[in-house]
């Protein structure tokens, strides 16, 4: 590889991983609609249900998108409601509002093509809320990024939250 | 096991009070194990989740682990999901096609049927002593089909299952006959919301047997408008034409809000975020008038089957189980419905619309969450025992022999002013709590 080519890929890692750190800081900082902003208008935001399946029966270890019942299976329209419902003041799950700490971290590029990249990653996402309520989620992310006009956009992510049985109550907080 | 004899002071339906102790108490949630899950009737999965001989899948009858069943013949079983050498859980999978389930143990064995068909070492270890016949995988004795669902009793001198729905029946249906007015014809969409909430068990079945009265905790949702025509929560018109019922059945425990339309009330447009929705929905309805003669006019809602299967009869379609995870955590397992021969574009609808509305993910059953588990803490306290809930609102003025327009509906029936709310069916649910606690078997009850 030229010392060039390998520039423009650690410029590329840089770049992404930048704009997934400031990403975890708009939720953080419950900038939700400047969050919102970051996805492209056809965005697909998909969060399978884990299963215990057999290991020689892989495809029975999630839910599939589009078909069957998952945590998350939309689109840009319910993502802007649920921003709108925390808005509203009475969301009770969400007021007082949480206490988030969403950390990101293995960024891996694992392909790119043109204007898009697919973006591999890890969260761990702390949330504490009133008073000693305490929740962990740690899992992987898998996203398509999509540059438009020059900045990166997020056109579809699949979270995969390393839990069968949701261990939390709600799930009102976005990974 | 002895009787707890404060029972009776804590629990006084006709007075509208209960004390907040039967939801923290650790000597009554061990009652309940006894008298109330190991004896009712519980909803065990579909059947639609077992459509192949050798399907199974993982489920739950109060705090225990059971598989649902289908045998290599295709009979349905319900198995307890501990093998009877030394407990350890034969089946980890949440489904699955097997021809037999193997102990990761010692390693016995079960056919689908449950039949102990493999003993490592028999001959030598056991000699001639060991019965296989005899200790075969524990079988709930009483399972029954209704529907596209199966239940399952530990009992057995429960009574059968259809007398234990009793008058509920007609409101069950409500949920799981098919749109257009065919009987049946339900299908669960796969994948099963289970998550963990805070709370007794008991939060969720009273909420569902019939709590109108919390408007305020989704208001939220009715301005932000995720229902199937973009406003809302639902569509509403077929709703406030209604007669709106609190049904209770308090002999059996089970309760539902209901509706029932005048007799001369239009198609009611809904599901008009799509055309092609609105107007399979539109046929559907229809087809109901045609098939189902004055009881086209009543509609389900929110409701409980006792003690803690809850169906949401019609938007969303869906019903929920609240496992009992000791006396301050409930496990939620939440199926959704369609007709199974609906067209895939209207299952694809539904399926969004559930999901943004209901689970944990859901912009409605967040907020409840929310209140149940902080209701249940705060209720923990030594003082805050000494204070019980009221359950007064409504109290007598409902009535058995309802009838409207020549349609007479069973229950008991509270008749709610537009706008306002009854605890008739949190009353019923708890008359019922009350008598299988308090009886030592179901022939004390009869």
């Amino acid at each position: 590889m030229s010392v060039e080519a390998h520039l423009a890929e650690l410029l590329l890692q840089r770049e992404i991983e930048a704009f997934l750190y400031r990403e975890a800081e708009l939720l953080d900082e419950r900038r939700f609609e400047e969050w919102l902003a970051l996805f492209t208008e056809d965005a697909r935001y998909w969060m399978p249900i884990r299963r215990n399946a057999p290991s020689d029966a892989p495809e029975r270890e999630r839910t599939r998108e589009g078909v069957d019942v998952n945590w998350f299976d939309e689109g840009k329209d319910t993502l802007s409601r649920r921003v709108a419902q925390v808005r509203t003041g009475v969301h009770w799950a969400e007021e007082p509002p949480s206490r988030t700490c969403h950390m990101v971290t293995n960024v891996q590029i694992v392909r790119t093509d043109g204007d898009e990249a697919a973006v591999k990653s890890r969260f761990l996402l702390y949330r504490n809320r009133v008073e000693t309520e305490t929740d962990v989620l740690v899992g992987k992310r898998e996203d398509t990024l999509r540059r438009i006009a020059g900045q990166w956009r997020i056109a579809r992510r699949m979270i995969l939250l390393d839990q069968s049985v949701l261990l939390v109550k709600n799930l009102t907080f976005f990974i | 096991m002895a009787e707890t004899p404060k029972l009776d002071e804590l629990v006084d339906v006709d007075a509208g009070t209960i004390s907040r102790e039967i939801f923290v108490n650790e000597e009554i949630y061990r009652q309940e194990q006894e008298r109330i899950f190991a004896r009712a009737w519980l909803l065990v999965g579909f059947e639609s989740q077992i459509p192949q001989p050798g399907d199974f899948v993982a489920s739950s009858m109060g705090e225990e682990s059971v598989i649902l069943c289908r045998d290599r013949a295709g009979a349905v079983h319900v198995f307890l999901n501990s093998c009877r050498h030394r407990g350890m859980k034969v089946c980890r999978y949440d489904e699955g096609n097997t021809r037999e389930f193997l102990c990761p143990y010692h390693g016995w064995s079960y056919a689908t049927d449950g039949t102990l068909v493999g003993v490592p070492h028999q001959k030598d270890a056991y000699g001639a002593q060991l019965d296989r016949s005899r200790w075969g995988l524990v079988e709930a004795p009483r399972m029954c089909r209704y529907k596209g669902t199966v239940w399952a009793s530990w009992d057995p001198a429960a009574p059968p299952f259809l007398d234990y729905l009793g008058g509920y029946a007609l409101y069950l249906d409500l949920l799981l006959d098919a749109w257009d007015g065919r009987e049946g014809g339900a299908e669960a969409i796969g994948g099963v919301h289970k998550w963990l909430v805070p709370c007794n068990w008991k939060f969720p079945a009273e909420n569902f047997s019939g709590d109108r009265y919390h408007g305020v905790s989704h208001r939220s949702v009715d301005m932000v408008g995720i229902g199937p025509s973009g406003k809302g929560r639902r569509d509403m018109q077929e709703r406030n034409e209604a007669r709106s019922l609190d049904v209770t059945f308090p002999d059996l425990g089970h309760s539902m809000i209901a509706f029932l339309r005048p007799p001369d009330a239009p198609l009611a447009p809904a599901y008009q975020d799509s055309p092609a929705v609105g107007e399979y929905f539109r046929y559907c309805e229809e087809e109901r008038r045609r098939r189902r003669g004055a009881h086209w006019r009543l509609f389900g809602g929110p409701g409980t089957v006792f003690p803690n299967a809850s169906p949401l009869a019609r938007q969303p379609r869906t019903i929920a189980v609240w496992h009992p995870r000791g006396p301050h955590q409930t496990e939620v397992w939440r199926w959704y419905l369609v007709d199974a021969d609906a067209p895939v574009a209207v299952k694809d609808f539904l399926r969004h619309y559930y999901i943004r509305y209901s689970g944990p993910a859901g912009l409605t059953e967040q907020d409840d969450m929310e209140n149940w588990g902080y209701a249940h803490a705060a209720s923990r306290g030594t003082v805050a025992r000494r204070h019980p809930y009221n359950y007064e609102m409504g109290l007598g003025r409902a009535t058995r022999g309802f009838e409207d327009h020549g349609l007479a509906l069973p229950g008991r029936i509270a008749d709610i002013v537009p706008g306002t709310a009854s605890e008739n069916n949190q009353r019923g649910f708890y008359t019922r709590w009350r008598q299988l606690m308090g009886a030592a078997s179901w022939a004390e009850l009869a």
